[in-house]
């Protein structure tokens, strides 16, 4: 074997770029099989396109449209009619990864890295070498510009292809995105079409005009001409700031003293809380932020724990609303009972969330499977990643027993019910960076049971309505069953003749009929019930089933081997 | 035939209850039956007449949706009654089970549900069930001893005469019904067995010839057959009735109690289906000290049963003689069986201790 020097070895050590980590762990970012990678782009470009929208008051209309090129390669056209963006921007935007507006602040809006859309765009690249291409205009009177671009991943920087200004007549503002790569149409729970129609369900202000790979367009309308209430921004929370985000404050700030720098960088610090917080840390309120050491940080971060500060400010969130959720379910499932329920905002490490949470059961749904969970994100549905989800597990560790669903310790009840989870926060805290699950916060995992809690109390008084009612239908049953048998005694004891047994039959009825009212009666009754919505992302069967988390973990193990085999080399 | 002037009465009936019935339902009013609750709780003992008798207690049943299945049954068991009467032939109960077979919906699933209607029917017309037809299909309990019993070819309807003193190792089986038999007798006494195979012995060794008696095999708790015929002998001859059961509470308060005054639930006929003059010789608690009778222990249901006697039984409550003995045996926490006596020699019980019993009324119970 030939020796080699620490020389020879240092030649190798060289940064690794972000884009270059994501290239090579692109599962991480929801692009591991040709499938998820469809759905996920889409959901990144939708994302962006309704945060756009959003933020600029304008009410969103997202037309989506999915071309299949070839048996594996399709192409991704999404185009908004938002703001548009500056044409300086644009590269930063869709092609250089962690650059966003939505990271360093905290407020409830769909994206939260900078990372979703310059994925997919570096993910088409990797599969078809092909550019993206951008199309932007921002006001009426102006010419728009189309970018094709495409990532640098050793330096993580846009590279421009090709950049024209050209007319968009029909665009009064807007962008629209095109990227080509390799993907695969399903249906089914995990699909594209699932994605949109969910999306349209929790967001009844947009409107979502898509059409399939089949060449089928579908139009989900908005229901509502009221844009949700502006995401408000907050600065952070002192409780919700680590050890080393606060050095990086320190480093950045503008302050001059300690104190201006707590008061004005946090939310629910004033003067008083600021000095508290400098006695607890003992430090000196006029220190110079530059000043402050790494020891001193950390005595400043124990002093703050230390403090007693007010909870963040919860106005800045926005829920969908109990009617908006219950109206939701009742569009995409027919079943016989609906409710939903709002929590009381509340704060997990100083960061404000609120917990939906809604159930539809009954009517047309099997009642010997397991229940159907639906999980949102600040409006977004999360359709991978179940098992792993705070929001899964909060349901199995409820007991859904004394609410008349069967359940076995710990797992998912059983029943014909589904259920609706939405989680809305200035920080949504994932699991990983394909957004697809929550993590398992205990505050987050308590409310979201004491929602669960709320709407199970209904469902069970619906549950034992619905047996008494059935009851009471047997018992009619019964009635019917009987009388004949009544008359046709009576009526060879006395010897009666056939018409007097029917009169016989005919008191009985009255007699018992009167004595038990009007019998009541359930059925599905939902004017709101779209079977063509529901329809959408049901078809194939097949495709519905989660890849097994097993065979999933053991793939992107193999892909971390090929990834070191690679490196090595 | 001579059966058509007494059961013309309870088709009468029957008919009368019908019409009550059907008249409420032509008015759109909620037909009701009316029957006493039979039950141990709605007896008292009747002191004088030495029987129990029923207390006021009714039950109600109103046509509802939960009971127009039983009301059905009930009026359709009322009118296989009265065809049965008519014809003038009987059905078991079990026959009446299966004859609602065909009945549809109304049919009964089992036999116990077609026996509570049909005792339903009984108490609700205040008759013994052979009135209505019906009869059960258990053997009334064997006769051995000085006895004749007159009763009539079916055929024919001459005298048919059975001296129960010809059956040898054998014994003459109770009819189910006894009401039109005749007796001859010179015999002194009755003794009424608990167990067969104490009947047996007795029978092998011709008891009844030395003792002079009539000895009458109960085969547990006596069937009303079996009470009905014991009282009609006491009765027409005059002759005192002795009980003989295992030294057990289940000898004590279900097989004599029921014989001597009659049961909860048959309330309304115990009247004429219970012997009063019956007088318990043994095997009383005393009797398991004084002949040191080998005992099994007593099991905790066997106590829950004395107890229960002690604070329900109104024959129970109205003996000062039986509440003793009950609490003497609950503290001996132990039973002994009526061929424990065999420890003394199989004969004991036909030498020594029948005897011995027979001429010292102060061993016995009342």
């Amino acid at each position: 074997m030939v020796k080699k020097s620490a020389e020879e070895l240092a030649k190798k050590h060289r940064e690794i770029s972000i884009a270059e980590f994501f290239e090579k762990n692109r599962h991480l970012l929801g692009f591991d099989n040709p499938k998820r990678a469809l759905m996920t782009a889409v959901k990144e470009a939708v994302d962006n396109a309704l945060d756009a929208c959003e933020e600029a008051r304008i009410m969103p209309e997202v037309n989506v449209e999915l071309i299949q090129l070839s048996e594996t390669r399709f192409r991704m056209i999404v185009e908004d009619n938002g703001p548009g963006i500056i044409k300086a921007q644009v590269p930063k935007i869709f092609a250089k990864l962690l650059y966003g507006s939505k990271f360093h602040k905290l407020s409830a809006t769909r994206g939260q890295q900078g990372i979703g859309i310059s994925a997919a765009v570096l993910y088409g690249q990797l599969t078809t070498g092909k550019p993206a291409t951008i199309l932007s205009k921002t006001e009426k009177n102006k010419l728009a510009y189309q970018i094709k671009l495409k990532i640098d991943t050793q330096t993580n920087s846009p590279d421009i292809i090709s950049d024209k200004e050209l007319a968009w007549e029909e665009k009064e503002h807007g962008t629209r995105i095109e990227i080509d790569f390799e993907g695969s149409y399903n249906k089914g729970r995990q699909s594209v079409d699932e994605y949109l129609k969910e999306t349209a369900i929790v967001n009844p202000h947009i409107t979502i005009i898509y059409t399939n790979p089949e060449a089928i367009q579908l139009i989900f309308p908005r229901a509502t001409e009221e844009l949700p209430p502006e995401p408000t921004e907050i600065k952070p929370h002192p409780y919700g700031v680590e050890l080393g985000r606060l050095m990086k404050m320190l480093q950045l700030t503008e302050a001059k003293t300690l104190q201006q720098f707590l008061t004005d960088e946090f939310v629910r610090v004033g003067s008083g809380t600021a000095k508290q917080i400098c006695e607890n840390s003992a430090l000196l309120p006029k220190t110079s932020p530059k000043k402050i050491s790494r020891e001193m940080v950390e005595n400043l971060y124990n002093g703050i724990q230390k403090t007693k500060i007010i909870a963040p400010p919860t106005d800045c969130i926005s829920p969908i609303g109990e009617e908006a959720l219950e109206k939701g379910l009742r569009k995409e499932i027919n079943a016989e009972f609906y409710c939903a329920t709002t929590r009381p905002p509340s704060v997990y490490r100083g960061n404000p969330f609120i917990i939906e949470a809604g159930l539809a059961y009954g009517g047309e749904q099997a009642g010997d499977k397991s229940i159907r969970i639906m999980r949102f994100a600040n409006r977004v549905p999360l359709l991978y990643q179940q098992g792993a989800c705070a929001i899964t597990n909060a349901i199995q560790t409820t007991s859904w027993r004394s609410y008349g669903l069967q359940q076995s310790k710990n797992s998912l009840p059983i029943g014909p019910c589904s259920v609706v989870v939405h989680m809305t926060s200035v920080w949504v805290p994932f699991t990983s960076e394909s957004k697809e699950a929550l993590a398992h916060y205990n505050e987050i995992v308590k409310e979201i049971k004491l929602a669960l809690q709320e709407c199970g109390r209904k469902l069970a008084s619906f549950v034992n309505k619905k047996r008494k009612i059935k009851e009471e239908g047997k018992k009619r049953g019964y009635i019917e069953k009987y009388i004949p048998h009544v008359a046709d005694a009576l009526k060879e004891l006395l010897g009666l003749e056939e018409i007097k047994a029917k009169e016989i039959e005919d008191n009985l009825g009255e007699i018992l009929e009167h004595t038990r009212g009007e019998l009541e009666e359930i059925t599905v009754d939902n004017p709101d019930y779209d079977p063509e919505l529901a329809s959408i992302g049901k078809e194939s069967k097949e495709d519905d089933e989660e890849e097994p988390e097993e065979k999933k973990a053991r793939k992107e193990k193999k892909e971390e081997k090929e990834d070191k085999q690679t490196t090595l080399s | 035939m001579k059966t058509m002037e007494t059961e013309k009465p309870v088709v009468k009936k029957i008919k009368e209850l019908a019409q009550g019935i059907y008249n409420k339902i032509l008015l759109i009013k909620q037909p009701q039956m009316e029957m006493p609750i039979r039950a141990l709780s709605n007896v008292s003992y009747n002191n004088k007449d030495g029987y129990f008798e029923l207390m006021g207690k009714k039950k109600v049943r109103t046509l509802t949706a939960s009971t127009i299945k039983t009301f059905a049954q009930t009026l359709r068991m009322m009118n296989l009654s009265k065809e049965i009467i008519e014809k003038d032939d009987i059905a078991t109960k079990r026959e009446a089970y299966y004859v609602s077979k065909n009945w549809g919906d109304a049919r009964f699933k089992e036999q116990p549900e077609s026996d509570t209607v049909m005792d339903d029917i009984e108490a609700m017309m205040q008759v013994n069930r052979e009135q209505i037809g019906f009869i059960p299909e258990e053997k009334g309990g064997d006769v051995a001893g000085k006895l004749v019993v007159i009763d009539k070819d079916s055929d024919t309807g001459k005298e048919v005469r059975i001296d129960c003193t010809k059956f040898g190792s054998g014994a003459y089986s109770v009819p189910s019904s006894v009401e039109d038999l005749k007796f001859e007798t010179e015999a002194k006494f009755i003794l009424a067995i608990e167990t067969a195979g104490m009947f047996q012995r007795l029978v092998k060794h011709n008891y009844w010839k030395k003792a002079n008696c009539i000895l009458i095999s109960l085969g547990g708790v006596p069937t009303r057959a079996c009470r009905r015929f014991i009282r009609k002998l006491s009765d027409d001859k005059k002759l005192p009735v002795y009980v003989f059961t295992d030294g057990d509470f289940y000898g004590y308060f279900n097989i004599y109690r029921t014989l001597k005054v009659g049961s909860g639930n048959a309330a309304h006929i115990n009247e004429y289906f219970c012997v009063p003059q019956a007088q318990f010789i043994g095997i009383t608690p005393q009797d398991i000290i004084d002949y040191k009778l080998p005992t099994h222990p007593l099991k905790e249901v066997d106590i829950k049963r004395a107890k229960d006697a002690l604070k329900n039984d109104p024959f129970v409550k109205h003996y000062k003689e039986w509440q003793q003995a009950a609490d003497q045996q609950i503290k001996m926490k132990a039973r002994a069986e009526q061929q424990a006596l065999a420890k003394w020699g199989l004969n004991f019980v036909i030498d020594k201790y029948l005897p011995d019993k027979m001429k010292d009324s102060k061993t016995w119970l009342p």
